[in-house]
């Protein structure tokens, strides 16, 4: 069942919304959360969702996450349509292609940063010292070497979303999907978790798919996309992958220790 | 998923909340410490008793007077003679001894020191009938046994009473009006599963008995020993068809007497016993059950407790038989872990138990295998519910859960 979500063939668009509706409700009472939606996000673009909220953008988010399917249109994953999946392939899909970053962190407690990052190669089968290495590997991405054994109440809100980021890239991901990152974070932790999401985006190449209503926060991705009763309002992108506005932000720059 | 890392996976969770897991496996302890104590005393008291009744004597029938639709007590059936004893002892084959007993419960006196105890007259197939074994002294001699001469042999408990730590072979101890000399006495065997005092005994020639303090000729029981090469069903009903002949019983009518078989009350016994053992046993399995209770229970707290948890798991790609697998395993490695603890203490305690009441211990390697199965089970059976309840979980909901 596996085989059928690695059919995904890299020349599609990653992501292709077609038409997405989801009606939640029956007859009367139901509720048009998503009211054709139609999006095409491909490999290696950093996008920002935004819109009040009721707008649909948590919905589109849930779908894109797999989490929840669409009741109408299509939703294609590099090209396999995600209906088709049944609830188990849908937790492949999820296993093998995506990362998940949220608002309130979603750590175990009382586990180990290490141990955190190791989870979602723990479903993959891998072998435990290879999950520690490459556990290893992610915090050092995320600057966070030499704090692994650090239990989520023993970090800082900063550390502890910096943890969540190596938990969703720890598996390369092809996706990453961050709803609201920096909600729970003040402006100067946000602008490092902006910075490196950023720096994975444009250092090694991931997807990163991100809900927030902050348009400083926006402002970090190359693509802002607008949602509004259910529909893109307006979806734009900065002149160019590498604006100047955006280089002034230092993404060389090493990320400090929050 | 490996099988291996959920254990591990499992383990973890149960370290890190252990205060919780020692109470929630506390009904699986308390429950297997029950079920492994209740039927190890069980198991004891059986081979306790077994092994009292085969000490009573082997392959031991016992003819009393009376009919087995009216007590003894009650029944006008004659007594035995002499003439029955030696004709059961002489004419019956398959018969080894065959021993006479009168009994009466008097008071023996030496020195200044008294015991109520029970005389009985008989004679010397008395000790084999019984496998009665000699700490000192000698049997009656035929003179003796033909004559009445004032003699007597004492069981453990009469001269522990009388004599303490002196030698009694010689003394004469004065039983009513008899005076009789103490010609030997027996090794102990103990107290009967029934609580009564088996060496509390004095035996004297049984005419001695019936002229001196019976004033009868009566012979109230026949205890009657039976070859090994012969079956007791056989002896017994040799005996049967031997007393019918000399008491005239007419082809219609009843008997007014009674074959015991010990062997039919050693089976009963046992039955009764491993009725009794399967029994608490079964109120041991109900704790046990409650305990299985206690588990689901928490395990239901767990996961609503753990609700983001499952959330997290299953958004990055745990599938829900992975979710499943997972709470289920941590259920039935508290469940065992609980199943050891249990059968830790259930042996401990029987042990305890067993010399507090001077049972047998019997150690029981099935009963071990069994709880620690049964343990397994109930981790199993009510892990289940609230496993499948946290694989069910919609992992948006899961994941906003607070």
């Amino acid at each position: 069942m596996s085989g059928r979500t690695r059919t995904g063939d890299a020349s599609f668009p990653l992501i292709e919304l077609r038409d997405v509706e989801r009606v939640y409700g029956k007859a009367e009472t139901e509720v048009k959360a998503l009211a054709g939606v139609n999006l095409v996000i491909e490999e290696g673009e950093f996008v920002a969702v935004m819109g009040a909220s009721g707008s649909g953008k948590s919905t589109c988010m849930n779908i894109l996450g797999c989490l929840d399917v669409p009741t109408g249109g299509e939703y294609r994953f590099r090209g396999v349509d995600v209906r088709t999946l049944s609830r188990d392939q849908l937790a492949l899909l999820r296993r093998h292609y995506l990362g998940f970053v949220f608002q309130g962190f979603n750590l175990l407690a009382r586990t180990s940063a290490l141990e955190n990052v190791e989870l979602p190669l723990v479903y993959r089968g891998i072998s435990a010292r290879e999950r520690r290495a490459r556990a290893m590997g992610a915090l050092d991405r995320v600057g966070l070497l030499g704090r692994e054994k650090h239990t989520p109440a023993e970090l800082s809100g900063g550390q502890q979303q910096r943890v969540a980021i190596a938990r969703a890239i720890v598996s390369d991901p092809k996706l990453v999907l961050a709803d609201e990152p920096t909600g729970n974070l003040d402006s100067v932790k946000s602008v490092e978790i902006m910075e490196l999401l950023t720096r994975l985006n444009r250092g090694h190449g991931i997807t990163i798919v991100m809900v927030t209503h902050e348009p400083e926060m926006a402002a970090f991705a190359s693509r802002r996309v607008h949602f509004r009763d259910g529909r893109v309002e307006r979806d734009e992108r900065s002149a160019t992958s590498d604006s100047g506005a955006f280089q002034t932000l230092s993404v060389e720059q090493p990320i400090g220790t929050a | 998923m490996i099988l291996w890392a959920t254990f591990l996976m499992a383990l973890r969770e149960i370290r890190r909340n252990a205060m919780r897991s020692v109470l929630t496996t506390l009904g699986v302890v308390i429950g297997v410490a029950a079920v492994i104590a209740m039927v190890t005393l069980g198991e004891g008291a059986t081979a306790r008793v077994t092994g009292e009744i085969s000490g009573l004597g082997r392959n031991m029938l016992i003819v009393v007077p009376g009919s087995a639709r009216r007590s003894a007590a009650i029944s006008n059936a004659a007594p035995f003679d002499r003439d029955d004893v030696r004709a059961i002892a002489t004419e019956v084959p398959g018969v080894r001894a065959a021993a006479p007993s009168a009994s009466r419960p008097i008071l023996a006196v030496y020195g200044n020191k008294n015991w109520s105890t029970i005389v009985t007259g008989s004679d010397n197939a008395f000790f084999d009938v019984r496998s009665w074994t000699f700490l000192a002294g000698r049997r009656f001699e035929e003179a003796e046994l033909l004559s009445g001469a004032p003699v007597c042999v004492i069981g453990a408990t009469v001269r522990k009473e009388l004599f303490g730590a002196t030698d009694p072979i010689g003394a004469a101890i004065r039983v009513r009006n008899v005076a009789c000399e103490v010609v030997g006495h027996l090794d102990s065997k103990g107290r009967s599963t029934f609580g009564d005092d088996q060496d509390d005994f004095v035996v004297m020639p049984l005419v001695t008995f019936q002229r001196r303090i019976a004033g009868n000729d009566d012979v109230a029981a026949v205890f009657v020993s039976a070859d090994d090469t012969v079956s007791t069903e056989e002896v017994q009903d040799r005996l049967e068809i031997l007393m019918r002949q000399r008491r005239r019983i007419g082809p219609a009518d009843e008997d007014d007497f009674l074959v015991r078989d010990m062997k039919e009350i050693t089976r009963v016994l046992e039955t009764a016993t491993g009725v009794l053992t399967t029994l608490l046993g079964a109120i041991a399995a109900v704790s046990l059950l409650v305990g299985g209770i206690g588990i689901m229970n928490v395990m239901l707290v767990s996961v609503t407790e753990r609700t983001r948890e499952i959330g997290v798991r299953l958004a990055i790609g745990a599938r829900e038989r992975e979710v499943l697998l997972q709470f289920l395993v941590e259920a039935v490695v508290l469940s065992t872990l609980g199943g050891l603890l249990g059968i830790g203490l259930g042996l401990a305690g029987s042990y305890g138990a067993a010399r507090a009441l001077s049972l047998p211990f019997v150690f029981l390697p099935q009963i071990i295998v069994i709880a620690f199965v049964f343990s397994a089970i109930v981790g199993i059976a009510f892990g289940f519910f609230p496993a499948r309840k946290a694989a069910r979980l919609n992992p948006i909901d899961a994941l906003r859960y607070e």
